[in-house]
């Protein structure tokens, strides 16, 4: 359940959805990732690390150097995040075709 | 499984998104239900202190958590009125962080029996779409959690 909510706290932030976006198409290393933006290097780790905390990215060793990739599995779940709001209005509509199916009887 | 009626289309990095229903009421009744306050009341769980079905007109809900207490007012002005075809109105949640929003909603007739709505959303910006998309789920994780940590404190004592 934690896990969750982490990953939602995670992709609120815009550096860190400018991150994925940078990963979406090939793995790097944090500093080739920190050199893509203007904010301070340990800023960006920081980032890489909640990233990499609730599964949204992971780690991999490259020789000496640790690439980040894009973990599709967290991101598929990600896609799912607009359907709660889909349902509120799914049952909001319900209820009110239903009410209003009495008010024709 | 339930038929998914309502669909909700949300283009990345769009500032609006469109949702649709189609309903099993005749456009007449589906209508009704945004015009007639008790109606409003029922279905959107709500209390209407003011709707005034008009161009220039304006409307004000109000609404309470499940303890009764007011969660949050809603309002807005209502810029466009025809009856059984559409409503354009501002829409806007009081003393929150989040700018008002455009809504363009249109009521079409399928059959005799059938009717559809489209809703058509405008925000402020793309960020504050994304922020009001992912609230029901934020909010949904948050329940959970705090019902999974009363379970929890409930098994401790």
């Amino acid at each position: 359940m934690n896990l969750r909510r982490d990953v939602f706290q995670a992709i609120a932030d815009p550096t860190r959805r400018a991150i994925l976006l940078l990963l979406a198409t090939q793995s790097m290393a944090a500093g080739a990732i920190a050199s893509n933006f203007d904010t301070a290097r340990p800023t960006i780790s920081k980032h890489l690390q909640i990233l990499t905390e609730c599964k949204l990215l992971r780690q991999e060793q490259n020789g000496r150097e640790i690439h980040y990739h894009v973990n599709a599995k967290t991101m598929k779940e990600v896609a799912d995040f607009i359907e709660p709001f889909r349902q509120m209005w799914d049952e909001r509509f319900n209820k009110l075709e239903d009410i209003m199916k009495k008010y024709k009887a | 499984m339930m038929e998914r009626k309502t669909k909700i289309s949300a283009e990345n990095g769009k500032q609006e998104l469109v949702i649709t229903r189609e309903f099993d009421l005749p456009l007449e009744l589906l209508f009704k239900a945004y015009v007639e306050p008790e109606i409003v009341e029922q279905w959107m769980g709500t209390k209407v202190l003011k709707l005034e079905n008009k161009k220039h007109g304006a409307y004000l809900f109000e609404t309470s958590d499940p303890k009764g207490n007011v969660a949050f007012l809603a309002s807005g002005v209502i810029h466009d009125f025809v009856p059984d075809e559409k409503i354009t109105r501002t829409f806007e949640m009081e003393n929150t962080p989040f700018a008002p929003q455009l809504e363009f909603l249109t009521f079409e007739k399928l059959t005799d029996h059938t009717s559809k709505l489209t809703m058509h959303v405008v925000y402020k910006s793309v960020a504050l779409r994304d922020q009001l998309l992912q609230l029901p789920f934020a909010q949904g994780i948050s329940m959970a959690h705090d019902r999974l940590e009363s379970l929890f404190n409930n098994l401790n004592k």
